[in-house]
């Protein structure tokens, strides 16, 4: 049975049947529908709903949760998250699993409330200090942001890594029919958590590591875990791609507005698809080896052109990369991206018969 | 087939609740349903608008520019969106708190003193579902019945409020059926 929900509570609706019963964050438009959600819910199913004084309060409140193996997590959105960048990464060296949510609006700075993909960069590229990756998921219906849910807490304790799901003020508000599946996974026993330590050895989690030749060493498993989750975890998906000429790659709401305008180019007689990434980081550079008719690929995102670096590496110049984007909270219309596609079609040389 | 709707007035004119009793109505018909509430710094008496789409296919973009059809529900409304409605779309216009004409001449618009039926009914408030209850009559787009049995659901706790604003659903349906609404 389907029922409609907002996209912020479908994130907390899905926590909750993914067994999370920890939450420490503090408000922040345009997610707070989310943490309103788990307020009420938590306190009768035995869960800790916490608002703490401060984003770098609240993150440091996961740390110690996920220390003691249990599954928590953290939201805010694009100010909010910044805040919590130096716990980030130190929640990425001691490899602790958590599930960070950044409901994206536009900035920089205090910026806007409005919807916004301006935080790719600092979502899969580190955002914090050291060499590290957070593994992060783009749902782009509020279907998604129950099944990404799931997976987000599946993935990190599989790969004892902080998790992201990183969506945008649209989708945050939206409300669509979602069907509640059943969580399927069983939560693995974590052996490495701290906690009473009678009968076993003492477990130690840190993030310090004084030594630089014990720190590299501890730096080099890392790279090889991100190595093997790079292989296993590309995700994405491709909309009427076989015959396409022209692709359009957009995450997130924009890849919804692609949708629209995929339909109404192919009213027009414009072979176009769509390559949607779903792992933001793995970026799924697989899905963009096999080109077959494609002549252009069209990178469209609600930021300066952030995904599109990612995208021109996948692609690595074998065809022309384009960029479009609308900043600040904008979002740009079906018309105005089709507009774009017209004219990269008009460009595309053709054999003429 | 997809329509897509935009309502819009100011905040406590309950704008988001019909625009959710439309969906949770299309969905009980199985169709694929969106609704999205402007969001930003919003005031009660500020502006309140939400965008419904309801589609027999994988919806797309959840912003709508350009709607097929409006329910407008006061005269900042009107001045903000009356430009974006496609050609031959359809307005709904709550007649009562608009005190200027209709400046497009290539849409369907209809007048409907919508706060003065309601406030005969007993409640001004009861405006939306007056609104609502014309836009029904025209658009079939969800069942009349069906949409009051979710009414009664959103109601469950106040039996008054059920009677009051299915009153008014149906005095919104019955001005259609009057010839005499255009100018």
């Amino acid at each position: 049975m389907k029922i409609l929900m907002k996209g912020n509570e479908a994130i907390g609706e899905g926590a909750i049947r993914a067994g999370c019963r920890y939450f420490f964050g503090y408000p922040i438009t345009p997610q707070s529908e989310l943490p309103a959600y788990l307020a009420e819910k938590f306190p009768s199913i035995g869960g800790v709903f916490l608002q703490a004084e401060s984003e770098i309060s609240a993150i440091n409140m996961v740390y110690g949760a996920s220390c003691a193996g249990v599954r928590v997590m953290t939201s805010s959105s694009s100010p909010g998250i910044s805040l919590k960048q130096e716990g980030i990464s130190y929640l990425a060296a001691a490899e602790l699993p958590c599930l960070i949510v950044n409901v994206m609006r536009g900035g920089p700075g205090l910026g806007t409330i409005q919807p916004s993909q301006s935080d790719y960069f600092q979502a899969t590229k580190g955002g914090g200090h050291g060499d590290y990756h957070l593994i992060v998921l783009a749902p782009h219906s509020v279907q998604e942001m129950v099944d990404l849910t799931y997976l987000a807490f599946d993935l990190a304790d599989q790969y004892r890594n902080p998790a992201m799901i990183l969506a945008d003020g649209i989708l945050g508000q939206m409300m669509e029919a979602v069907e509640l599946k059943e969580y399927a996974s069983e939560i693995p026993h974590k052996n490495w958590a701290v906690g009473k330590s009678q009968g076993r050895k003492r477990n130690i989690i840190t993030s310090i590591y004084i030594d630089p030749k014990v720190l590299e060493q501890h730096n080099l498993r890392l790279q090889a875990k991100y190595k093997i989750i790079k292989a296993h975890e590309e995700r994405a998906e491709e909309w009427m791609k076989e015959d396409a000429e022209i692709i359009i790659a957009a995450y997130g709401t924009v890849a919804r507005i692609a949708k629209s305008v995929i339909k109404k180019a192919r009213e027009k007689g414009i072979k176009a698809g769509l390559i949607r990434p779903i792992t933001l980081w793995p970026f799924p550079d697989k899905y963009f080896q096999d080109l077959g008719k494609i002549k252009r690929i069209l990178t469209v995102e609600l930021s300066s052109g952030q995904m599109v670096e990612d995208v021109r590496l996948a692609v690595n110049g074998r065809i022309p990369v384009e960029f479009y984007g609308r900043m600040g909270g904008m979002v740009p219309s079906i018309e105005e991206i089709l507009e774009q596609i017209e004219k990269i079609n008009s460009q595309i040389e053709r054999v003429k018969l | 087939m997809q329509e897509d709707l935009i309502i819009a007035g100011f905040g406590g004119q309950g704008i988001m609740l019909i625009g959710q009793l439309l969906v949770y109505s299309a969905l009980e018909e199985n169709k694929n349903v969106l609704w999205m509430p402007s969001y930003g710094p919003e005031t009660r008496g500020g502006f309140a608008n939400c965008t419904v789409i309801i589609s027999n296919e994988e919806i797309g973009s959840p912003i709508v520019a350009h709607p097929q059809s409006m329910i407008i529900m006061n005269l900042p409304s009107l001045d903000r969106f009356e430009d974006e409605l496609i050609p031959q779309g359809l307005m709904i216009v709550n007649d009562s708190l608009i005190n200027r004409k209709i400046k497009r001449e290539d849409i369907n618009f209809y007048l409907i003193p919508a706060t003065e039926i309601a406030d005969n009914l007993g409640n001004a408030k009861a405006a939306n579902m007056v609104d609502l209850g014309a836009y029904l009559k025209i658009k079939n787009v969800v069942d009349f019945t069906l949409t009051e049995k979710t009414l009664e659901k959103f109601f469950a706790n106040n039996s008054s409020l059920i009677e009051l604003n299915k009153k008014a659903l149906e005095r919104g349906a019955q001005e259609i059926a009057k010839e005499t609404l255009k100018p």
